[in-house]
């Protein structure tokens, strides 16, 4: 089984190591003047895609984002990391605010067709909603199987074993082709792109499509009432003894008084 | 230091350690948190697309493969060899090299924008690649395809340390008087004397050696490769530095030390031209290093001032240290503007790009290391401490103020283009 076409799904996320700000009017987060890079859960899609090719498993990587123009940069990196040729899905910068996993399944499920792919590969969750759906509904939206949380990707005759993380240890499944995956964070560590791949990556192609073109309705199926900063935790205070903590306890209604 | 002063009070050294620690788990170069992306001082600035790429890559290598050793490699004076040869895996050893022979052909500015986000991990490290860049340029740029599909490969991949050699013990700012010689024997060059400051000295594996020839003056330079292990060649001890501390510097000696006369790069007495062509873009590397160290104080004292409350109040609301944070942001975007200016004069081979180089690396090597000074004074005590890694920015970036030609010397060099006729 060689020659298999890998899409891999790559979102633009607000850098890991930044500090997420809340807007001041509470309806997000600031992205503005903010360092983004891969969601780091797609670069290891991409690695381990890039890897199936090098293990002559995998013969096109074709990376797909949605989102604003700087999605291109993702894309660019994804192809300087060895991807083959790049889809841009324009999807400008106001309804980005609301786009939410199951629009994103539908464009990548009718761009995995489109493309004719074997593979639907994406990071298990995005770092910055972490809704972990995506692969899931391109699943099922296909009706191909899925296997999520990959930690081990191996072929097996004209099927893949995945090894998968699960709450208490690893579940070992078998999927048949065409399926979806989702990298999870131990299924490899990315490489760096080289400077030389940086330069060839400009000449690969990308294309850009839009929601319509794939015939998929972006409006919104649901709003974001409010986003908050997580509580700052209490100071807590030194008591002079067991009474007074329990009675303290009781009054927080921590213990059953 | 058992006590710290504060506020004309003295704290107890065990709450000092306490303090301490809490402090260095904030402050760790390893936690970076791109605090200066998208300010007035972000690197990325007035970079087009395809450099902001390489520039990210850089950085991203620097904060992980670096950052979380330059303190290690500074203290036990190790030079990172398999780190280096893994930048070199991703084009970092022959930067501007030709890609014929597998050099990673990116311009001078590139180059600068590279090592200024290399040295954000480790200024001394980035140095020390920078200066094998430079030999690798060398070598690709006036060898003969002979030369250069024998050492290039190798420079590139790095599997081959290389050296400059030019200064030796009695000659310094004035280069011109080298006394090391090389005569000819046959189908040999036989090398006498000896070569100082020699970064990488001892550990590398190729020494591009600037020898006389011929006649005194700059006229009777040539440029000789010595491979390590040739008989004769040797090496002093290791000496003591200030900076610099992952890669050795060693006097390098030449006792009748043969080499065949096809080690000649470019021509006999051509050798002086090569050593200051290769030191204009090693100016600019070394200007690039120091950019990269004012960069990382800059963002660990701005950090710093969030952190660390005095007098009921945190730094960042002292109205002279946010003007002094300001200077200092100034004089980084400054210096590094004149940076990149002098790179791509190089690059367009402006017949200005000698003077430019120089006062280049004359301003932003001496407002780089008043930065990182500056740096150090915002973090007090804490930053004369070595926990910290913001007094090796300054000490690392000391020495570019001294080598690649000394700041007295690039002014000399301005002048002289100044009080030119023409």
């Amino acid at each position: 089984m060689s020659g298999l076409r890998v899409l891999v799904g790559c979102k633009r996320v607000i850098d890991y190591a930044v500090k997420i700000r809340v807007k001041p009017d509470n309806t997000g987060v600031i992205t503005e003047g903010v360092k983004h890079s891969m969601n780091p859960f797609d670069e290891i899609a991409v690695e381990e895609a890039v890897r199936m090719k090098e293990k002559k498993l995998a013969s096109e990587i074709i990376a797909v984002s949605c989102g604003p123009t700087q999605c291109q940069e993702t894309l660019r990196t994804a192809m300087a990391m060895g991807a083959d040729k790049s889809i841009h899905v324009e999807v400008d910068a106001a309804s980005y605010e609301n786009l939410q996993p199951l629009h994103v399944a539908k464009i990548l499920a009718k761009v995995a067709q489109d493309v004719k792919a074997d593979i639907v590969f994406t990071g298990k969750q995005a770092i910055d909603d972490d809704c972990n759906q995506t692969g899931q509904m391109v699943a099922a939206l296909l009706d191909w199987p899925q296997a999520t949380f990959a930690s081990k990707i191996e072929k097996a005759n004209g099927d893949l074993t995945v090894t998968r993380e699960i709450d208490g240890g690893l579940e070992t499944i078998k999927v048949q082709l065409p399926a979806v995956l989702t990298a999870d964070l131990r299924l490899n560590e990315p490489r760096y792109a080289t400077l030389p791949n940086i330069m060839k990556a400009k000449k690969k192609k990308m294309e850009k499509k839009k929601p319509e073109d794939y015939g998929v309705d972006i409006g919104p199926r649901q709003s974001i009432l409010k986003v908050e900063d997580p509580p700052v935790r209490q100071a807590g205070s030194k008591l002079d003894s067991v009474e007074t903590l329990v009675s303290k306890l009781k009054d927080a209604g921590l213990v059953p008084s | 230091m058992a006590t710290f002063a504060s506020g004309g009070r003295c704290i107890s050294r065990p709450f000092a350690q306490a303090l301490l620690n809490t402090l260095r788990q904030q402050t760790r170069p390893t936690s970076r948190r791109f605090l200066l992306t998208a300010s007035c001082a972000d690197p990325a600035n007035g970079l087009g697309e395809e450099q902001r790429q390489i520039q990210k890559m850089a950085l991203d290598f620097a904060a992980k493969e670096l950052a979380p050793n330059m303190q290690e490699w500074d203290e036990k004076e190790i030079f990172p060899v398999e780190t280096m040869r893994k930048a070199a895996q991703l084009g970092f050893g022959a930067v501007y090299c030709d890609e014929k022979f597998g050099g990673t052909g990116l311009s001078r500015l590139d180059a600068s924008v590279i090592f200024e986000a290399l040295a954000t991990g480790c200024c001394s490290t980035t140095a020390y690649i920078s200066i094998h860049n430079m030999c690798a340029w060398m070598v690709d740029h006036f060898g003969n395809d002979e030369l250069r599909s024998q050492w290039v490969p190798r420079l590139a991949s790095m599997d081959t340390f290389s050296s400059y050699c030019l200064t030796e013990p009695g000659a310094g700012s004035d280069a011109a008087s080298l006394s090391t010689t090389a005569r000819k024997d046959g189908s040999h060059y036989v090398i006498n004397g000896s070569k100082a400051f020699i970064s990488g000295g001892g550990e590398s594996d190729l020494y591009v050696v600037m020898c006389r020839t011929g006649q005194a003056g700059p006229a009777g330079v040539s440029c000789i490769l010595v491979e390590k292990g040739t008989p004769g060649l040797s090496f002093a001890k290791k000496e003591k530095k200030l900076g610099w501390n992952s890669h050795p510097a060693r006097i390098v000696n030449f006792d009748d030390c043969r080499v065949p006369v096809t080690n000649l790069v470019g021509e006999e007495g051509q050798g002086f031209s090569i050593a200051m062509k290769g030191l204009n873009g090693g100016r600019i590397n070394v200007a690039s290093s120091s950019l990269g160290a004012a960069y990382a104080a800059l963002e660990q004292a701005r950090d710093y001032m969030k952190i660390r409350k005095q007098f009921g109040k945190s730094l960042e609301n002292f109205q002279y240290l946010q003007f002094r944070l300001a200077e200092m942001a100034t004089q980084l975007v400054a210096s590094r503007l004149i940076v990149r200016n002098a790179a791509v004069a190089l690059d367009s081979q402006d017949p200005n790009a000698v003077a430019l180089c120089s006062m280049a690396k004359l301003f932003a090597t001496e407002e780089c290391f008043k930065i990182c000074n500056s740096a150090m004074q915002i973090f007090g005590g804490y930053g004369y401490l070595k926990d910290y890694p913001v007094q090796q920015y300054m000490r690392d970036c000391r020495v570019h103020c001294i080598l690649e030609g000394t700041n007295e010397i690039m002014r000399m060099l301005v002048s002289r283009d100044l009080l030119t006729e023409r």
